[in-house]
């Protein structure tokens, strides 16, 4: 086993060598170099972190806007639904004054041709009379030669003409 | 005598050899040769230094390689923050150093080299490599522990909660158990590693030796055996993780001890 058969004439060497090399490893590439990666691990870790926040609050900043927005369409949603329901409200009360003017107008013509018709029908009916009271008298004179005197003749037409 | 030329000898694998020239280095009188053991530390640094440093492009967004260095350290970052703390996290480096350099070396002892005639050396299964990575990670343990606690550090070795008759008793177990800490830190690395690179070659003469012996041991026994390296080379490559993986975790673990005295 030369680990143990060599140890005399070797462990000098060994131990130096070791050192001198681990050593190198130690300071060079453990004290040197690896803090050096370590620290780009570290940065990129709070790089990814940082970003990660951002991209947070960006979404965060988006949702408040998209409320803020939603908020505000609403709003102008409900003043436009009122807007209209005014214009609507106010085009009826105008269209039915409108009507009843012009349902006033209409009443109005109608009564006063109603009047007129009542006013011609009596004036008709007066003229009928007076023609058939004296056409009566003519009738009466011819057929019987008897003279009747208009009163008489006026009252004898009035009696036929209520039982028709 | 062919076959006698043939045989191989599983412990030559282990065995260190100053390269030409620097048997003679000396720092006070003890040899510094440059052996192919610290060539293959050197092979390893160099390879680590060449992982990471295609780590270090600090790209926000990083490609694979660098993705694959950022893994790394992120897992010993966690395994530190997850066992010891936040505290944990100013002892990445050493972890970091000590996980990568066994699991490179474990690795790299592991190429198939020799077919291209440079045998890898694994020095992570000499005891002398293992034992002195152990020490320094015990002398951590130490060094943290009497600089934050003092004396009160000793309060280690009675468990919270320990009936005061009992004190005498726990203390030495607890006492002995820890000192043993870096002798069984230092031998699992160094017994796993070598265990398993001891049955890749003793298989492997099977391999050879079977094959030199005629058609039908060749068959009999040089195939099978071949089939179970293949095999075994793949549990290697997984041991060779798992042994970095645990002697840093159990390192983290003490250093835990030292930070966050019960």
């Amino acid at each position: 086993m030369p680990q143990i058969a060599q140890l005399a004439d070797t462990w000098s060497s060994q131990v130096f060598w070791l050192l001198v090399f681990f050593g190198i490893t130690f300071f060079v590439i453990g004290r040197g170099m690896v803090p050096k990666v370590m620290e780009t691990v570290a940065q990129r870790d709070g790089q990814i972190a940082a970003d990660l926040a951002a991209a947070k609050a960006a979404r965060e900043a988006a949702d408040e806007q998209e409320e803020a927005w939603r908020v505000r369409e609403n709003e102008n949603r409900a003043a436009a639904q009122a807007i209209v329901a005014k214009a609507k409200d106010e085009a009826a009360a105008k269209s039915e004054k409108k009507l009843k003017a012009a349902q006033t107008r209409l009443d109005k013509k109608l009564a006063e041709a109603e009047t007129r018709i009542a006013e011609a029908r009596t004036a008709a009916l007066t003229e009928v009379e007076s023609v058939a009271v004296e056409a009566a008298q003519d009738i009466v004179k011819t057929l019987a030669g008897v003279k009747v005197t208009k009163p008489t003749a006026a009252k004898a037409v009035k009696e036929a003409m209520a039982h028709g | 005598m062919a076959a006698d030329q043939a045989k191989v000898d599983p412990m030559k694998q282990f065995a260190i050899e100053p390269i030409a020239g620097t048997q003679g280095w000396e720092i006070a009188g003890l040899n510094i040769a440059f052996t192919n053991s610290a060539m293959w530390m050197l092979i390893t640094t160099v390879v680590l230094f060449l992982f990471v440093l295609g780590g270090m492009r600090r790209e926000l967004v990083p490609g694979r390689w660098q993705m694959m260095v950022e893994t790394f350290t992120g897992f010993i970052d966690n395994m530190l923050e997850a066992n010891i703390g936040k505290e944990g996290r100013k002892y990445v480096p050493y972890v970091f150093s000590l996980f990568m350099f066994i699991l490179i070396a474990n690795l790299i002892g592991l190429l198939p080299l020799g077919l291209v005639g440079i045998h890898p050396f694994t020095f992570t299964s000499h005891f002398t490599v293992t034992g002195v990575l152990a020490i320094i990670s015990f002398s951590i343990v130490l060094i943290v522990g009497f600089w934050k606690h003092g004396l009160h550090f000793f309060s280690l070795f009675v468990p919270h909660g320990t009936p005061l008759p009992m004190v005498p008793v726990i203390a030495p177990i607890e006492f002995i158990s820890f000192m043993v800490r870096p002798f069984s830190l230092a031998l699992r690395l160094f017994v796993a590693m070598m265990a398993g690179h001891v049955l890749l070659k003793v298989l492997s003469s099977f391999v050879i030796d079977g094959t030199n012996a005629g058609i039908g041991f060749g068959a009999l026994v040089g195939l099978p055996s071949f089939l179970l390296m293949i095999g075994i080379s793949a549990l290697e490559i997984l041991v060779a993780g798992i042994q970095a993986y645990v002697f840093a975790l159990l390192t983290s673990l003490y250093i835990n001890d030292a930070e966050n005295l019960h």
